[in-house]
Parts: structure tokens; C-alpha cells; sequence
């Protein structure tokens, strides 16, 4: 704020002289053919307006560097919820390191008290290339680089939803690599990862369908990048999938998480993303209806 | 007419034609070694590449005019603004300001040529295939997985984006090489420009007489060897990485990506002043003309362009804020970079003080300049703003820096750049350009320049980022897009009336005659368009205002030395 009344004051001033100055010393035509008075330099003068700036500079300094040391030097309280992040082309990994969740794209964090503070202490690192972590009115940005872990925390107090997005330019599709970050109240919060915590095997008999595409899923290349808790299928490289059916989008934010969605998502996702690394996998219409089922199960 | 404190009897002079008429006009052009004609080429060459970045400016407008928008492909958009950012900074602003420094640094310190006439060539034609280069990639391989032709890492080609696994193809090839055949070209003339300033000068032009023009390009041209070599270095460690195996910055083997962030950044915000120091030299010459006053403290604004050549050699990770360089790590570079605008301050003063008490006379090279005043302003003030690393946490990459570096370059280095065209437009051609048409071009040109980069500030503080190939309805941002859009289609059509301009005047504008601005610098002591080798005796001097000298014997400025 400081920053902002600093800059704005210097505006006006500066912006006023000017204008007051190229309107009255603008040439009429009925000046005389004479040169105007020709000065070269006042050294008091310029010294006041070398010095007052740098005084100006000191203080905006003075109060960066309190801004910056109170942010980044901030003691971490007791009750902070940690989450291991993880950047891939295009979408986010979240890791609940103390909770045993894992999940993707949509990060839940609790709403803080500021009497009891329940800050989210974010580790962020990189799979593949560099990206960036905002959400901009829970915090600024904090890069995710390959072999570098970095740290952020975020300390919401309103419950809510939190929209952002990467910003670093990590290829293809750096626009659809949205972040979704729903704050919750404590019981919320805790009611979700509890039921995140619950491995994905449930019983299927009464949905054949679902059944047959649950086969179809562990037996395709689909596992070798998606995991399913509970099944064989435990792949990394893609967004784990135990509980895909209770998140609100899917491609990283970019498509609503509805049956047809989903369907056509798994028939070809470069038609709805291009540039998404997951490729189709050309399975025929009974097969993609069967997975989708599967997938809809996924509470 | 001639005094015993000047020697400019090379007025109405022009040396007789010494060589036989011989070569083709093609031939004659492509062999040169003039520093005119090569720096007209470099202009020109900078002016079509101009047509072509800009070209690709509009695409991205119409396809973020609107929310979803399916315009162009995702692909298609990387390539656009990395194209668009490379052409601009490489072959757009670069070339156009070596051209005026080329043109008029041995006219104004009464010198015949560069110093070294040859490399200067070898300069110009290095960098001018250089750009060719970067665009025969359309036509070449394919960038990252699943887009094809030329480079899509972005301008700054972030490691490891450009790594073999995530780049396949060749367009990465493409824009290393190109860069770095435009560094070379670059390093080439930066020498040239420092060396002619040094050992050329005319009799009695002491360093401190030297037109504040030439003193700036100098600044300029030492900030080059310190900011260049970096950047070609990492190219050729880039290329190693690629094709010999080596892992600079191949995170996957253990490299570092942050240490092409420190290497990019090195060069590239000296790159920023690289340009705009040229650009406040135009602002120099022409302010005090239109002004009719003499610059206001030169030996200040002498010590400020150094000071500022020193201090933005230590500014480069304000660019990487966000990478978590540590509390200490971002308090020195907060402070080395508000510490720039005390002497970028002391240049503004300067020039109002210029102005104050003057008799200011609006003929077109001054509308830009005033354009380039408040502007420039404007974008330094913005700049103070996101030099505080907790604003920046927030801004950084976000359309606030957009708006913000178009503010510099556009609102700054452009608008002084069209000031200095109308203004030495009648020395290099010997005609005036249309002053109506020139009214029009800077008016389209500020109401247009206001839409888009005004505008633009708003969504960056909504939280829009940079480099993003549409968005999702509903974030607040579609309003601001279709002012910025508009904005640029304005614009657009303001530098069609100028490259309109530029022609027509050469064909039909009124004679010039060799001083029409009534200036003081030497270069208006010799005929529009000089003559081969500029001036038949080598002028002396004894003040910084030659010409002044000459025209007010009563009130000679070698009197307040």
C-alpha cells in the first residue's frame, strides 16, 4: 500500500510539472524571434532531486525487506497441514503426507481460525518442466522447478472456492493447467479426508457394466500411469484416480466432471486438450461406455 | 561565416563523385561498407520485421478477444508469442537502434566512417541472417510434443522446456542459432560504436562535448559485452545439452534449470537498457531543439547513464522472485533495482528542466517525446511497484508485467524511436516528412497504445497470467481483452500511416535543405543526404553545440565551459 501511495504521489507531482510546464513554455506566436534564455545546469538542483529520491528508495526498501522477512522467515505453527505439490504437463499432484491422501488437481485445505491456525504448508517441486503455483487471493506465486523443492504457505480464513492457475509457460497446454482450491471448515476438511483416505475397492456386482470396465481398465495401458488404491493399477505418470467420481472437473480444471465429459475425455483427449500427453487409447464404443461406469464409481 | 572556434566549411561542400560509375545499385548495397548505407539497411530490415512481429501481436489479439476462443490452435499460439517477443527484442529493436547509432555517430562527431568499416558489414549481415533464420523454421521440424514448425519454448526458452525430451524436433535448433548469430552481429557493432566514439572524434571534441547521443550509444554498446557473452554462452551450452550430451541444464540427468534462469536474466534485463538508453539519446537530441534551450545539467546526465549501465548489470533476479531465491537472495536484488530509478529520476528532472523556460515548439519528433515523457513515467513507477518482491510474488507473470514491459517498450522506446524517424528522416533523405500525416500517425498511435497497454494492467491484477492461448469465461477478464484488441487494431493501422509516410515523403515531401530543424549538432552542418565520407574537411569543434556556436557568435557556449 505503501508502495502504491509512494509511486502515485510521485506520479502526480511529476506528471503535474510536466504538464504545467509544456503549456507554459510552449513557443506562441507572438514571441519574439529570440532564443530563450539558454541554462545549463544548477548543481543545487540537481543534487535536492538526487538525494530526495534516494531517500524515498531507502524507505520503500526498509518496508519491502520487513514484508519479505516476515513472509519468508515465517515460524510454522504447530497445527499447519502439510502438502507435498507436484507439477506435470498439465496438471497438479497434491500429496497429504501426514494424512496418507493422494489427489489431483483439486487441493482441499481447512479454513484457519486465527485463534487456533491451521496454516497449509505447501513443498513444491517439478516432474518435468518448470511451472508456477497461484492462486491469487490466497498468496502469490511460487515457482515448481525439476530438483529444487520450494515452500509456500497459505493461511485462508474464508471457507470457499479459490480459482488460479500455473504461470510459468510449461508448453502446450500452460493455459489449461488450472488449480481449483476449494477451502473447507475443519469439519469439512476433515470429513474429506477421511473419506479420502478409503481405498477405491467396492463391491461392483450389482453394476456389470461397471464390472466388465473395471477388466477393461487394469487390462489396457491405462495403469500404467493412473493408480487406483486398492488395485493393481498403481501408475504415476497421470493423475491418481481413486477418487475421480467426487472431484468437480477433470484435465486439470478445464472440463465439468459429468458421464458424457468423462466419456469423450477417455475417447480422445487431445480433441478436448490438445497437447494433453495422454493418449487415446481407440477403444470401441461398448468399451468406453464400460469404462466410464467403472470411472463413475469412483466415489 | 567561419570563426576562429569553428571549422565547419563543409557546409554546402559536398565531396565530388570520386568513384567511376560502375557497380549495379544491388551490387553496390550488398558490398558496401558506408556506415550510412548500412545503417539505412539495418533500419529498414528492422522495419520489416516490425510488420511481421506485429503481425503476430494482432493474431494473439483476436484470439484472447474472447473467452474459448478457437482462433488459432494452442500450438499455433506458443509459436506466436515466442516469435512474436524474439523478433521483436532481436531483430525488430536491436537492428533499428544499431542502424541510428550506425547512421549518425560518425556525423556527429565529425568522423568519415566507423572505425571499422568492414566488421560493421560483417555485423549487420550476421545478424540480418540471423533473423531469416528464426523464420525458415516455419519450415523446418517440430517444437514440443504434438506442435510443429517454429519455436514455441517462449522468448526466454525456459530450461527444460528446451531439452531434447520435451522439444523433439528442430524449432529449439532454430531459435538458439538464430539468437546467437544475432549476438555475434550485436557484440560486433557494440565494438565498433565504442571504438568510433573513442578514437574518431573530430578536433576539439573533448568526451565531454560529445553529443549526449553518442555518450549513451557508448553506455549502451559496454552493457552489450557484459550482457551478450552470457547469452551466447548459454546458447552454446544449450546446443551441447541437445546434441553432444552434456546436462547444463538437462534436469532430468541432475542439470539445473535455474541456472539458465540466472543466465537468461543476466542478459535480459540489461537488454532492456541496452535499448531504452539509445532510445532517452533520441530524447536527448531532440527535446533541447524543440525546446530551443540546451540540455539541462550534461555532465549529470553524462554520470547518470553510466550510473545506470552499472547498477542494471545487478538487477537480473528481480525476474526470478517467484523461484525461491531466499529472503537475502531477493532483499539485494529488491534494492539494486530500486536503486535504478535515483539516476533514471535525475534524466527525468533533466528534461523537464530542459523544457522549463524554454519556448516549445510541437512539430511531430517532439509529440512523440512528450508521448515518451509521461510514458515512460508511468512504466517506471510500475516498474518501482513490482521491484518490491511481495507485489511481485503476486504480479510476477501476470498481464501487470505485460502491460508494464509494453509500457517501456512501446510507450518508451517506440515512441522515441518514431520522434527520432520524423526527425532525421529529412538528413537521410534530403525531404521533410507530412506533418499532417505525421499528426495522425501519434495521435492514432497514443489513443491506441492507451486502450491496449492501459487496459492490460487490469487483468494481470484480476489474476490473469501471461502466455496463456484463451481462458475461462467468468474470471472478469473478457471486457478488458476487447478494449486491449481494439487498442491494438488502432495502433496497427497508426504505423500503416506511417511506413505510408516514409514512402510517400521520399517521393513527394518538401526539400529539407541540410538544417531544417535550425539543431545543433554537426551532422546538420553537412547536406541532406550527406555525402560519401559525410564531411570534405574534418570539422573542429569547441563546444558541445557546434552549431549553436556558429549561429550566436555573440553568445557562444564555449564561453560557459
Amino acid at each position: 500500500m505503501l508502495v502504491l501511495s509512494v509511486t502515485l504521489a510521485i506520479f502526480l507531482i511529476v506528471g503535474g510539472l510536466l504538464v504545467y510546464a509544456l503549456i507554459k513554455f510552449r513557443h506562441r506566436p507572438t514571441d519574439s524571434d529570440h532564443e530563450p534564455a539558454q541554462i545549463y545546469g544548477s548543481t543545487q538542483i540537481e543534487l535536492s532531486w538526487t538525494v530526495i529520491p534516494i531517500l524515498i528508495v531507502v524507505t520503500l526498501f526498509l518496508t519491502t525487506t520487513r514484508v519479505i522477512w516476515q513472509t519468508e522467515a515465517a515460524p510454522k505453527p504447530a497445527g499447519a497441514v502439510d502438502v507435498i505439490v507436484v507439477g506435470h504437463q498439465f496438471w497438479w499432484e497434491y500429496k497429504y503426507p501426514k494424512l496418507g491422501v493422494v489427489t489431483a488437481n483439486e487441493l482441499h485445505i481447512p479454513a484457519s481460525d486465527p485463534s487456533h491456525p491451521t496454516p497449509t504448508y505447501l513443498e513444491m517441486s517439478s516432474a518435468d518442466v518448470s511451472h508456477s503455483f497461484w492462486v491469487p487471493r490466497l498468496a502469490g506465486k511460487t515457482d515448481l522447478i525439476p530438483n529444487r523443492v520450494n515452500t509456500m504457505w497459505m493461511d485462508p480464513s474464508q471457507p470457499g472456492l479459490y480459482l488460479g492457475q500455473c504461470a510459468q509457460y510449461c508448453g502446450t497446454q500452460h493455459a489449461k493447467m488450472l488449480l481449483r482450491v476449494y477451502v473447507d471448515s475443519p469439519a469439512d476438511f476433515a470429513a474429506w479426508i477421511k473419506k479420502q483416505q478409503q481405498p477405491a475397492t467396492r463391491d461392483l456386482s450389482g453394476n456389470p457394466l461397471a464390472q466388465e470396465g473395471q477388466k477393461i481398465f487394469l487390462g489396457t495401458a491405462c495403469i500404467s500411469c493412473h493408480a487406483v488404491a486398492g488395485t493393481p493399477a498403481n501408475g504415476r505418470f497421470g493423475p491418481d484416480l481413486t477418487h475421480l467420481a467426487s472431484r468437480d472437473t477433470i484435465g486439470s480444471g478445464a472440463i465439468p466432471n459429468t458421464p458424457q465429459n468423462l466419456r469423450a475425455w477417455v475417447a480422445d483427449p487431445n480433441a478436448m486438450k490438445p497437447g494433453s500427453l495422454m493418449p487415446s487409447m481407440h477403444l470401441n464404443d461398448h468399451d468406453l461406455d464400460a469404462i466410464t461406469a467403472y470411472l463413475t464409481t469412483l466415489q | 561565416m567561419a570563426t576562429s572556434t569553428t571549422g565547419l566549411e563543409a557546409i554546402d561542400v559536398t565531396a565530388p563523385p570520386t568513384q567511376p560509375p560502375g557497380p549495379s545499385l544491388i551490387y553496390q548495397w550488398l558490398t558496401t561498407v558506408d556506415h550510412k548505407k548500412i545503417g539505412l539497411m539495418y533500419i529498414v530490415y528492422a522495419l520489416l520485421f516490425l510488420v511481421v512481429a506485429g503481425i503476430e501481436a494482432m493474431i494473439m489479439r483476436v484470439q484472447l478477444a474472447v473467452p474459448n476462443n478457437h482462433a488459432v490452435s494452442p500450438q499455433v499460439f506458443n509459436q506466436l508469442f515466442t516469435m512474436h517477443g524474439t523478433t521483436m527484442i532481436f531483430f525488430v529493436a536491436v537492428p533499428v537502434l544499431f542502424g541510428f547509432g550506425n547512421y549518425l555517430i560518425p556525423l556527429m562527431i565529425g568522423a568519415r566512417d566507423m572505425a571499422f568499416p568492414r566488421l560493421n558489414a560483417f555485423s549487420f549481415w550476421i545478424s540480418a541472417f540471423g533473423g531469416l533464420l528464426l523464420y525458415l523454421s516455419y519450415f523446418a521440424g517440430s517444437g514440443l510434443y504434438g506442435a510443429g514448425a517454429a519455436p514455441d519454448v517462449g522468448w526466454f526458452a525456459y530450461a527444460p522446456l528446451t531439452a531434447k525430451v520435451f522439444s523433439p524436433g528442430h524449432s529449439s535448433d532454430y531459435w538458439t542459432l538464430s539468437v546467437l548469430l544475432s549476438g555475434i552481429g550485436t557484440t560486433g557493432t557494440a565494438i565498433n560504436i565504442v571504438a568510433t566514439a573513442f578514437c574518431m572524434r573530430c578536433k576539439g571534441m573533448t568526451l565531454m562535448r560529445m553529443p549526449l547521443l553518442v555518450w549513451l550509444f557508448v553506455v549502451a554498446s559496454c552493457m552489450v559485452f557484459a550482457a551478450v557473452s552470457p547469452l551466447t554462452a548459454a546458447q552454446i551450452m544449450l546446443c551441447l545439452d541437445r546434441y553432444l550430451g552434456s546436462h547444463f541444464f538437462d534436469t532430468q540427468a541432475g542439470g539445473s534449470a535455474v541456472l539458465w534462469m540466472h543466465f537468461f536474466w543476466i542478459f535480459g534485463h540489461p537488454e532492456v537498457y541496452i535499448l531504452i538508453l539509445p532510445t532517452f539519446a533520441f530524447v536527448n537530441e531532440i527535446i533541447p531543439v524543440f525546446s530551443r534551450k540546451a540540455i539541462f545539467g550534461y555532465p549529470a546526465m553524462v554520470a547518470a547513464s553510466v550510473a545506470i549501465g552499472f547498477v542494471s548489470l545487478s538487477v537480473w533476479a528481480h525476474h526470478m522472485f517467484t523461484i525461491g531465491l531466499g529472503p537475502a537472495g531477493n532483499t539485494f536484488f529488491v534494492f539494486a533495482t530500486m536503486v535504478v530509478s535515483v539516476p533514471t529520476g535525475i534524466k527525468m528532472f533533466n528534461w523537464l528542466a530542459t523544457i522549463w523556460g524554454g519556448k516549445v515548439i510541437y512539430r511531430v519528433p517532439m509529440l512523440f517525446c512528450v508521448g515518451f515523457l509521461f510514458q515512460f513515467l508511468i512504466a517506471g513507477l510500475t516498474g518501482i511497484m513490482l521491484s518490491a518482491a511481495p507485489f511481485d510474488w503476486q504480479l510476477s507473470a501476470s498481464y501487470f508485467v505485460v502491460a508494464h514491459f509494453h509500457y517501456v517498450i512501446v510507450g518508451g522506446i517506440l515512441f522515441s524511436l518514431f520522434g527520432a524517424f520524423y526527425y532525421w528522416y529529412p538528413k537521410v533523405t534530403g525531404r521533410m516528412m507530412s506533418e499532417t500525416l505525421g499528426k495522425w500517425h501519434f495521435w492514432m498511435f497514443v489513443i491506441g497504445f492507451h486502450l491496449t497497454f492501459d487496459f492490460m494492467h487490469i487483468p494481470g491484477l484480476l489474476g490473469m497470467p501471461r502466455r496463456i492461448y484463451t481462458y475461462e469465461a467468468g474470471r472478469g477478464w473478457e471486457l478488458w481483452n476487447i478494449i486491449i484488441g481494439i487498442g491494438a487494431i488502432i495502433q496497427g493501422v497508426a504505423t500503416l500511416i506511417f511506413v505510408y509516410n516514409l514512402i510517400y515523403s521520399y517521393f513527394r515531401g518538401p526539400e529539407a535543405g541540410p538544417d531544417p530543424w535550425d539543431a545543433w549538432t554537426l551532422e546538420w552542418s553537412t547536406t541532406s543526404p550527406p555525402p560519401d565520407y559525410n564531411f570534405a574537411i574534418e570539422p573542429s569543434v569547441s563546444s558541445a553545440r557546434p552549431l549553436w556556436d556558429l549561429k550566436h557568435p555573440e553568445d557562444q557556449d564555449s564561453r560557459y565551459e
